[in-house]
C-alpha cells in the first residue's frame, strides 16, 4: 500500500511533445548542476486541534526531561558522584538513580535497547509511527524550530511571501532573529547533552572559563551543529532520506495498524463545494488542501499511506476544522486502518483487530526481555569474582614433591561499602591456600576490597603429592562477603600424576 | 576525432574510441567524485605547507607545524619518565615488605617487574620464570642463594659469578676434568648422591663413596647433603636438580663442576626497578 511520491517527476512540459530517449535521459540527469534534486521548501501551517495540543504537551514533557535530568541530585556515600543520571566514562561507571552499572554489565544497556526496539515494533504494529510523529527528537526539535520560525516570520502564507520578497530591513531582522534563536536552542541542546557525562554543577562553571574537558566542547559543538542543521534546514529530509526507520516500518505495519488515513470511502469523489449545494452524490472532501498546508513532511495524505508520513496527526486537526466549517462530521482524515477503509468501501462493517499474530509476538518478546531485565537487575550480585589460573607455568613442583598452582583472583566490590572478603579453597584433601608471604595453612584467607573497586590478588594453592591422582582436578574457590557466598569453579593442574 | 558522435540509446556523446564495436561513452565524471578529487588536491597543498613534505639537497621542508615523529617519541618517553617518577619515588621510599603488602604498590611492582623480567630475565629463566636445565626455576620453593625478599634483591643486585666484587661467587671443583678424583670414585659418588635423594642406589658404591663425600663435598653441601644457601650449594636430598636428575647428569656435574653466571644487575638497572623485580619474583614464587 506504500505510495512513494516522486517530487523529482517532471510535469506537463516533458510530456507535451514526443522527445527522444536521449533527450529525456539528458533532462533526467540535469539537476541544474547540483548533486541532488534541490529541496522543495515546505511551509507548514499552524494547525489547531486535539493532536496539535497533544504534540505541544509532549514537546514540553520530552524537552523538559532532556534538559532537567542531569540536574537531579542523588545521594551516594563517600566521594561517589551525587548526580542521579551520570555516564562516568572517566571512571567506567554508569549511574541511574539507585542503579549503578559497571562496564562489564553493559548487557543491561543492550537489554534496554532491545526493549526499546521491541516497544517500537509493538506500538508501530498497533498504532503506526507514533514514535516518529510525537516523540522522535528530530520531530520534537523540528517542531520547536518551526514554532520559532513562526514567531519571527508569521504563518505559512507570510513565510512564503517573505521568502519570495526582495531583501529589506524587515526581512533581514526577522531572518537574523530566527537564526539567532535557533542557534541558541541548538547550543542549549548540545550544552545539555554534555551534562550527562560530567558533574553538571562543576561542568557549567569550568565550561565557561575554558577549563572543561575537551570532549565537552567537542560534543557541545557537534550537537549544536547537528541540531541547527537537522531541525533548521534538513527537517523532513532527515526522516525521508537519512533515517532507516521509515524503511523498517514497512515490515511492522499491516492493514490492521492504526495510522493517519484519509477515509477514501467517505471523501471521494472530492471536489470544491459551494455553500448550499447538495452533498449527495459526492464525497465529503472539498479539496481545500488544508491537510497539505499543515503537513510538516509536505505530502498529501489523500494519496494513501506513504514513506514520508510520520503519523503526526496534524492533517487530522486541519481537516476536522474544515469539516466543522462546512457542517460535515469530523474524521474524514483520522487514525484508522487500511482494512477498515477497504471494508467500508465494499459496504461492510469495519473490523478492528489489535490482537494479531505480530502484536502477540512483539508483546511476548517485550514481556520476556523486560522480565529478564527485571530479574537480572534484582538478582545482580554486588560481588563479582573471577579466577584466572596461571598458564605460565601451569603448575610448580615443590621441594617436598607437592604441587602448587597460582591463581589471580579478581574481586569486584560493586557496593558502596568496603568489604572484607573471605576466600577458601574447595579441592583435594590437604590442599592449602595462601597469599604470597603467608604461611600456607588450611582455611581461609581474608582480602579487604575497597568500595566500588576491583581488587586483584595473587593466591597460591599447595596440594600434597598423594592427593593429586589426575592431571586436572575440578576445584572451586568459595568466596564469602557478609551474608553472600559464591562458588567459583576452576581447575587445579598438576601435570602427570607423580 | 573532431566529429561528435552521440549514442542514440543514452543520448551521451562517445569518446570516439571503439573496440570491436564497443564504444566508450563520454559521460562526465560524477560530480561528487570530481569534488572529492579537487578537495584531495587542495588538501595535499595544505599538507605540504603544514607538514614535512619536500626533500631538498640539505634536508627537507619542515612544514609550519614542525611535526616530527622523532621529537614526539622523545616527548612521550619524557612523559613516561615523569609518570614513573611518582610511582618510582613510592617504590624507592618503601621497604620491600611494605611494597608487597600494599595492594596498590604491589600491583605496580608486579606490572613493572613483569615487564623488566620479560626484557632481562626471561632469556635464561623463561617467560614464566620456570628456568631450565642449568637455569634456576624461580617459581618453586628451592633457592640456591635464598628465597626471602632481601635475598632475592641482593642476588639480583650483585649477580652470580660475574667476577665483580661482592658478587655471589662460589665454584664447584671439576673433580673429573681436573683429575681430583678418579673415574671410579666419581661413579661411586654418583651412586651416593642418588641415594641422598632417597632413590635406589648400589649399596657397595655408596659405602665406598661415604668418605669421599665427607672429604670433598660436605664442606659446601653439608654432611647430610642438605646444601648451604650462603655458598649457593644446592640441597642434594630434594627432588630438584638444576642440571638434571639422571645418573649421567649427576656424574657430569661432578666431573665438570658447572656453575651458572647471572649479570650484576645493580650496574644495569636502577634500584626501584630491582625492587619491583624482587617483589615480582618473590610473589610469583609463592613468597617464602
Amino acid at each position: 500500500m506504500t505510495v512513494v511520491i516522486d517530487r523529482g517527476k517532471k510535469t506537463a512540459e516533458t510530456r507535451m511533445e514526443p522527445v527522444s530517449v536521449a533527450a529525456r535521459a539528458r533532462a533526467r540527469a540535469d539537476n541544474g548542476g547540483r548533486l541532488y534534486q534541490p529541496r522543495v521548501p515546505i511551509y507548514p501551517k499552524l494547525a489547531h486541534g486535539f493532536w496539535r495540543r497533544v504534540k505541544w504537551a509532549l514537546l514540553i514533557v520530552t524537552l523538559g526531561v532532556y534538559y532537567i535530568t542531569p540536574w537531579i541530585r542523588w545521594k551516594r556515600p563517600g566521594d561517589l558522584p551525587q548526580q542521579a543520571v551520570l555516564v562516568d566514562f572517566a571512571h567506567g561507571r554508569f549511574y541511574f538513580f539507585f542503579i549503578q552499572l559497571w562496564p562489564q554489565e553493559v548487557y543491561f544497556i543492550t537489554g534496554l535497547l532491545v526493549m526499546a526496539a521491541l516497544a517500537l515494533f509493538l506500538t508501530t504494529a498497533l498504532f503506526g509511527r507514533l514514535w516518529c510523529g510525537y516523540a522522535c527528537p528530530q520531530t520534537v526539535w523540528t517542531d520547536l524550530y518551526i514554532y520559532v520560525e513562526r514567531a519571527f516570520e508569521g504563518d505559512r502564507n507570510a513565510r512564503m511571501r517573505l521568502d519570495a520578497a526582495p531583501w529589506s530591513f524587515d526581512k533581514l531582522w526577522r531572518k537574523a532573529g530566527k537564526h539567532a534563536v535557533w542557534l541558541g536552542v541548538a547550543f542549549g541542546t548540545g550544552g545539555a547533552w554534555i551534562f550527562y557525562f560530567h558533574d553538571a554543577p562543576t561542568l557549567i562553571r569550568t565550561f565557561w572559563i575554558g577549563q572543561g574537558p575537551a570532549t565537552a566542547y567537542i560534543f557541545c559543538a557537534l550537537l549544536t551543529v547537528t541540531t541547527y542543521v537537522f531541525a533548521g534546514f534538513m527537517r523532513e529530509q532527515v526522516c525521508t532520506y537519512m533515517c532507516p526507520w521509515p524503511r523498517i516500518q514497512g515490515a511492522m505495519l499491516d492493514q490492521h495498524s492504526l495510522q493517519v488515513t484519509y477515509l477514501r470511502d467517505r471523501g471521494e469523489t472530492r471536489g470544491p463545494h459551494k455553500k448550499g449545494e447538495t452533498w449527495t452524490g459526492r464525497g465529503d472532501c472539498i479539496d481545500c488542501k488544508a491537510c497539505v498546508a499543515v503537513c510538516p513532511m509536505g505530502i498529501d495524505i489523500r494519496d494513501g499511506s506513504q514513506l514520508e508520513c510520520i503519523n503526526c496527526g496534524l492533517c487530522v486537526d486541519a481537516c476536522d476544522e474544515m469539516m466543522d466549517k462546512v457542517g460535515r462530521p469530523r474524521g474524514l482524515i483520522a487514525y484508522d486502518t487500511d482494512a477498515a477503509v477497504a471494508a467500508r468501501s465494499c459496504g461492510q462493517k469495519a473490523v478492528y483487530k489489535p490482537v494479531r499474530p505480530r502484536t502477540i509476538y512483539y508483546a511476548a518478546a517485550l514481556t520476556l526481555v523486560s522480565g529478564l531485565m527485571a530479574w537480572g537487575l534484582t538478582h545482580r550480585s554486588p560481588l563479582a569474582v573471577h579466577v584466572l589460573r596461571d598458564r605460565n607455568p601451569m603448575f610448580v613442583r615443590l621441594q617436598d614433591g607437592s604441587v602448587r598452582d597460582g591463581y589471580t583472583l579478581k574481586i569486584a566490590n560493586r557496593t558502596f561499602y568496603d568489604e572484607m572478603v573471605e576466600v577458601s579453597f574447595s579441592g583435594p584433601a590437604g590442599a592449602r591456600l595462601k597469599l604470597p608471604g603467608q604461611i600456607a595453612e588450611p582455611g581461609i584467607v581474608r582480602i579487604p576490597v575497597k568500595a566500588n573497586a576491583i581488587r586483584s590478588e595473587r593466591v597460591f594453592v599447595n596440594v600434597p603429592r598423594k592427593a593429586t591422582s589426575q592431571a586436572n582436578t575440578a576445584v572451586a574457590f568459595v568466596v564469602r562477603a557478609g551474608q553472600r557466598t559464591m562458588t567459583v569453579p576452576t581447575t587445579f593442574v598438576s601435570g602427570d600424576a607423580p | 576525432m573532431s566529429e561528435h558522435e552521440v549514442d542514440e540509446a543514452t543520448g551521451v556523446e562517445t569518446t570516439g574510441h571503439e573496440w570491436d564495436g564497443i564504444r566508450e561513452l563520454d559521460n562526465p565524471l560524477p560530480r561528487w567524485w570530481l569534488w572529492t578529487w579537487y578537495a584531495s588536491i587542495a588538501a595535499a597543498v595544505v599538507y605540504w605547507v603544514l607538514m614535512p613534505a619536500w626533500p631538498g639537497l640539505h634536508g627537507y621542508t619542515k612544514g609550519i607545524l614542525h611535526q616530527s615523529d622523532r621529537v614526539a617519541v622523545v616527548g612521550k618517553l619524557q612523559e613516561l619518565k615523569t609518570l614513573r617518577g611518582v610511582q618510582g619515588a613510592k617504590l624507592a621510599n618503601a621497604s620491600l615488605e611494605q611494597i608487597e603488602h600494599d595492594p596498590e604498590l604491589q600491583a605496580y611492582a608486579l606490572a613493572a617487574g613483569q615487564a623488566v623480567f620479560g626484557d632481562n630475565c626471561a632469556t635464561c629463566h623463561g617467560t614464566g620464570g620456570t628456568g631450565g636445565k642449568g637455569y634456576a626455576n624461580l617459581r618453586d620453593d628451592v633457592w640456591l642463594w635464598g628465597g626471602t625478599l632481601e635475598d632475592i634483591q641482593h642476588t639480583i643486585i650483585v649477580g652470580v659469578r660475574t667476577g665483580e666484587p661482592g658478587a655471589r661467587d662460589t665454584k664447584m671443583p671439576a673433580f673429573g676434568r681436573d683429575q681430583m678424583l678418579t673415574s671410579a670414585q666419581i661413579d661411586d659418588l654418583t651412586e651416593y648422591v642418588v641415594a641422598l635423594s632417597r632413590r635406589r642406589a648400589n649399596p657397595a658404591a655408596v659405602t665406598r663413596a661415604t668418605q669421599v663425600f665427607a672429604d670433598q663435598c660436605a664442606a659446601c653441601h653439608g654432611p647430610e647433603g642438605k646444601g648451604d644457601q650462603t655458598k649457593g650449594a644446592p640441597n642434594l636430598t630434594d627432588s630438584e636438580w638444576l642440571y638434571g636428575s639422571a645418573r649421567s647428569d649427576i656424574r657430569g656435574q661432578i666431573w665438570n663442576g658447572r656453575g651458572g653466571v647471572m649479570p650484576t644487575w645493580g650496574k644495569r638497572l636502577d634500584p626501584e626497578t630491582i625492587k619491583a623485580l624482587a617483589v615480582y619474583v618473590h610473589v610469583n614464587a609463592g613468597g617464602q
